[in-house]
C-alpha cells in the first residue's frame, strides 16, 4: 500500500500540495514546526494512493511515497 | 518505495522561500540527470541570483559565473571538456538583462550546452525589481506603478528570440506551476540534455516559475498568476527542435 | 618576429589548452595567430563577444584545470577585470596579457605605459592581486609565457603580462626554446585534485568567490593574502645595470627600460654615474631592493609612459631616503634617450661646462 511521508523539517508550509492531492488528505498540521512555520501533514496517510502529484509540486523535496508492496529497497541510485 | 529523491540533488533544506519555483526546477534537473546516467559528467554554471547558492543543493560539479556570464563560462568548460555535458541555469535578470550578450552568442555559435532559464518576471535576490520579463502593469520595486511599455518597455520574450538563431537547435518554455505542465517541462529538460548529447546543438528550456515573495502575493496565488498572467504574454510549447527524434520518458 | 607573435607562440609551446579574445589594436595578431596555430595543435580558440565573455570563457577553461590565456588591450582590459576578480576570488590560474595602449576612455593605439596602477593594485574589486610581468624585448614575450602559465599553477592566481604597442609590434630575433629563466618551481600542471572534473568517485567539487557565513569571507581574504605573502616573498624578479656605485638610479620597466639602459651608457660616457633597475615582475615589487639601496643613490628617477604611476611604488619603498622624481610622457609620445640625459643631468643639479 502506498503511504505519503512528510518531512516535516523540510516543509515551508506553502501549501501547494493541498490541492492537487486527489484525495484531499493532506493538510496543515497544528503543531509548529523547528522553522516556526504549520508544515504539511496527511489526515490519513494509508488512504493514499500513490498518484505523486504532491511529489510534483512540492518544491522543497518534503514529501516522499513509500509503498510497502515493494520489495525494493529504498537505496539511492 | 514509490518515489526517492534523485541522487543528483543534495539532501539538503534550501534557502528558498516557500512556493518558490527553484525548487521543483533544481529536482527536475537532478531526475533527469540520474534518468540519464550523466550525473559523474556533468559539470554547472550557477548564476548570480537566488539560484547563487545552487552549489550548495547539486551533488555534481559546478562553478559560480560573474553576473549573466554563465554561457561564456560554459563555453569554456565545454569547449575544453567536450565529454562533459554542461549546464547553465540562470534567472531572467541574469540571462535576459546583464547577460544578454552572452546568451545570445552562445546560442549563435551553436555552443553543445544545456540552458535552464528560470522566468519569475522579478529579480528575486535583491528583492523584487523589474526584470526584462516583468510584465506589463506589474508592479515592482522599481516599477512602483507597474511597468509601462512606453517606458520601461515590454516583458522580453527569450525563447522566441534565440529561436531564430541557426546555432539554437532545442528551445522549449515551460511552466511550473501544475503537476502536468511539471511534468512536460521535465520532458524539456530531458530533451535538452540528449540535444547535447547528440551534439545537435544549443539547448535552452525556460521555466516559467512563482515567486510568491517578489510578487507579494501567497503561493497559491502565485501558481494562479502563473496560470492566469504569464501563459497568456509567454506561450507554453517547444519552438525548435533540430535534434534527431528522441524518445522521451512517459 | 613580432612581439605579439612570439607572446602567442610562447603560449602555444607552454602548453595553453585554451586562448579566447576579442579584437582590439594593437594586439590583433595574438588572436589572429592563435586562430590558425591552436587548431593546428588541436586546442581550443574561440573569438568571444566581449572582452567580459572572453575573460569568462577563460574562467570556464580554467575551473577545469586547462591552461587558459586572453590578451586584449586597455579598454578590453578594462571590462574584464570583472572576471579577473572572480578568477582571484575562485583561485583559478590563469594568462592575461594586456597590450596597454593610451589612454583614459578610447585614447589612442599608440605604446603606453598607463595601466600599471590596473594592474598592479587590483583593478577589479576586493583585495586581491595579480602576478604582473613586464617583457622588455621580443624574446622575453616568449619567454615570460612560460614563466606565467608557471606562476599561474604555482599559486593559483592569474598572471598579467603587462606590455605595450611598441613591444608588441616591433620585430626583433627569437630563439624558440624553452626557457630556463625566469620561472617558478615547482609546479604541477595536474589539476585532478582540484579542477572541476566531473564528480567522479569522489564528493562533487564547486568553485565561488561567495561567502556568506559569519567570518568566512575574512578568513578567505586572510587565505588569499597569506598566498600574496607567500609570492611577494618569493617570485620577485628585478635586473640591474650598473648600479654599485651609482649616483643616479633609472627605474623604469618594459620599453622604457631599454631606453633608461641606453641613457645610463650615454650619461657614463660624459662621466656621471648612472644606474638601472628594472622590475620584471612590478608585483611583486622589488620594494626590498629598493629600501636596501636607496641610500647609496644622491637621486632616483623613475621613467615611464605615463603621468606617473610605479614611481608611487618606488617612493613608498624608498621612503624619503632618497629624491624620487618622475619623468614621463604619457599619449603616444616616447621619451628618448637624448631627452633622458638631459633630465637626468638637470634632476642631479649638475651645471655642465661644455
Amino acid at each position: 500500500m502506498p503511504q505519503v511521508v512528510i518531512d516535516r523539517s523540510r516543509c515551508k508550509g506553502c501549501e501547494l500540495c493541498f490541492k492537487v492531492c486527489p484525495k484531499k488528505l493532506l493538510r496543515r498540521s497544528s503543531q509548529l514546526s523547528a522553522r516556526g512555520i504549520y508544515p504539511c501533514e496527511a489526515s490519513d496517510p494509508t488512504a493514499c494512493i500513490g498518484c505523486l502529484q504532491c511529489v510534483l509540486v512540492c518544491p522543497d523535496v518534503a514529501i516522499t511515497v513509500e509503498d510497502d508492496t515493494d520489495d525494493e529497497q529504498p537505496t539511492r541510485k | 518505495m514509490k518515489y526517492q529523491p534523485p541522487h543528483a540533488l543534495q539532501p539538503v533544506s534550501t534557502h528558498y522561500c516557500a512556493g518558490c519555483g527553484h525548487g521543483v526546477a533544481h529536482r527536475l534537473i537532478c531526475e533527469v540527470i540520474d534518468e540519464l546516467g550523466i550525473r559523474e559528467r556533468v559539470l554547472a554554471v550557477a548564476p548570480v541570483g537566488c539560484a547563487v547558492l545552487a552549489y550548495d543543493y547539486w551533488n555534481f560539479d559546478v562553478t559560480e559565473a560573474a553576473h549573466g556570464r554563465a554561457p561564456a563560462v560554459a563555453t569554456g568548460m565545454k569547449r575544453c571538456n567536450p565529454d562533459k555535458l554542461v549546464f547553465t541555469y540562470q534567472g531572467d535578470g541574469d540571462l535576459a538583462a546583464i547577460g544578454a550578450g552572452e546568451i545570445v552568442n552562445a546560442a549563435n555559435r551553436g555552443e553543445l550546452i544545456s540552458v535552464f532559464f528560470i522566468n519569475n518576471a522579478n529579480y528575486g535576490m535583491t528583492g523584487g525589481q523589474m526584470a526584462p520579463t516583468t510584465l506589463l502593469g506589474q508592479k515592482t520595486t522599481t516599477s512602483p506603478a507597474g511597468r509601462v511599455a512606453r517606458r520601461e518597455g515590454w516583458p522580453m520574450k527569450v525563447v522566441e528570440m534565440l529561436t531564430q538563431l541557426d546555432g539554437v537547435a532545442f528551445a522549449a518554455r515551460c511552466a511550473l506551476h501544475t503537476p502536468k505542465h511539471i511534468r512536460d517541462a521535465k520532458r524539456a529538460i530531458h530533451t535538452a540534455f540528449v540535444t547535447q548529447m547528440q551534439e545537435a546543438g544549443f539547448a535552452i528550456v525556460e521555466l516559467l516559475a512563482a515567486c510568491p515573495v517578489g510578487w507579494g502575493v501567497t503561493p497559491i496565488q502565485a501558481i494562479e498568476l502563473v496560470e492566469q498572467q504569464m501563459i497568456p504574454v509567454y506561450p507554453l510549447g517547444v519552438f525548435k527542435q533540430a535534434s534527431s527524434p528522441v524518445s522521451l520518458p512517459s | 618576429m613580432a612581439g605579439n607573435h612570439a607572446l602567442a607562440e610562447g603560449a602555444i609551446q607552454a602548453g595553453c589548452d585554451a586562448y579566447f579574445g576579442y579584437p582590439i589594436t594593437p594586439q590583433n595578431e595574438i588572436p589572429e595567430y592563435m586562430a590558425a596555430r591552436m587548431p593546428e595543435e588541436g586546442r581550443v580558440f574561440v573569438q568571444s563577444e566581449s572582452e567580459l565573455a572572453a575573460i569568462s570563457m577563460v574562467m570556464g577553461a580554467a575551473v577545469t584545470g586547462k591552461r587558459a590565456m586572453t590578451t586584449s588591450s586597455s579598454p578590453g582590459i578594462s571590462l574584464m577585470q570583472e572576471g579577473i576578480s572572480y578568477l582571484c576570488g575562485c583561485e583559478l590560474p590563469a594568462v592575461i596579457a594586456n597590450v596597454v595602449r593610451g589612454g583614459p576612455g578610447l585614447g589612442n593605439i599608440a605604446a603606453a605605459q598607463s595601466d600599471y596602477f590596473q594592474a598592479v593594485k587590483g583593478g577589479g574589486h576586493g583585495d586581491y592581486h595579480l602576478f604582473v610581468l613586464a617583457p622588455a624585448s621580443v624574446q622575453e614575450m616568449f619567454d615570460f609565457a612560460f614563466w606565467a602559465f608557471d606562476l599561474a599553477f604555482k599559486y593559483r592566481n592569474p598572471v598579467m603580462i603587462l606590455t605595450d604597442g611598441l613591444i608588441g609590434q616591433m620585430m626583433e630575433p627569437l630563439t624558440i626554446r624553452e626557457p630556463s629563466w625566469p620561472r617558478a618551481t615547482p609546479v604541477s600542471f595536474d589539476a585532478r585534485d582540484w579542477a572541476l572534473t566531473g564528480a567522479a568517485g569522489r564528493p562533487p567539487r564547486s568553485f565561488k568567490s561567495l561567502f556568506l557565513g559569519d567570518g568566512v569571507l575574512e578568513a578567505h581574504n586572510a587565505k588569499l593574502q597569506a598566498k600574496y605573502a607567500r609570492a611577494a616573498a618569493t617570485e620577485v624578479r628585478y635586473e640591474t645595470v650598473a648600479t654599485e656605485d651609482a649616483q643616479l638610479l633609472l627605474v623604469a620597466y618594459g620599453i622604457m627600460a631599454r631606453v633608461c639602459r641606453e641613457t645610463v651608457d650615454r650619461l657614463r660616457a660624459r662621466g656621471i654615474k648612472a644606474g638601472l633597475l628594472r622590475p620584471l615582475t612590478l608585483w611583486p615589487f622589488p620594494t626590498a631592493w629598493l629600501a636596501a639601496h636607496a641610500a647609496q643613490f644622491a637621486h632616483i628617477l623613475v621613467v615611464e609612459l605615463s603621468c606617473g604611476q610605479m614611481v608611487e611604488d618606488v617612493q613608498l619603498a624608498v621612503q624619503a631616503r632618497t629624491p624620487v622624481s618622475f619623468y614621463g610622457r604619457a599619449g603616444g609620445g616616447i621619451v628618448t634617450c637624448q631627452e633622458l640625459t638631459a633630465v637626468a643631468i638637470e634632476r642631479l643639479g649638475i651645471k655642465e661646462t661644455s
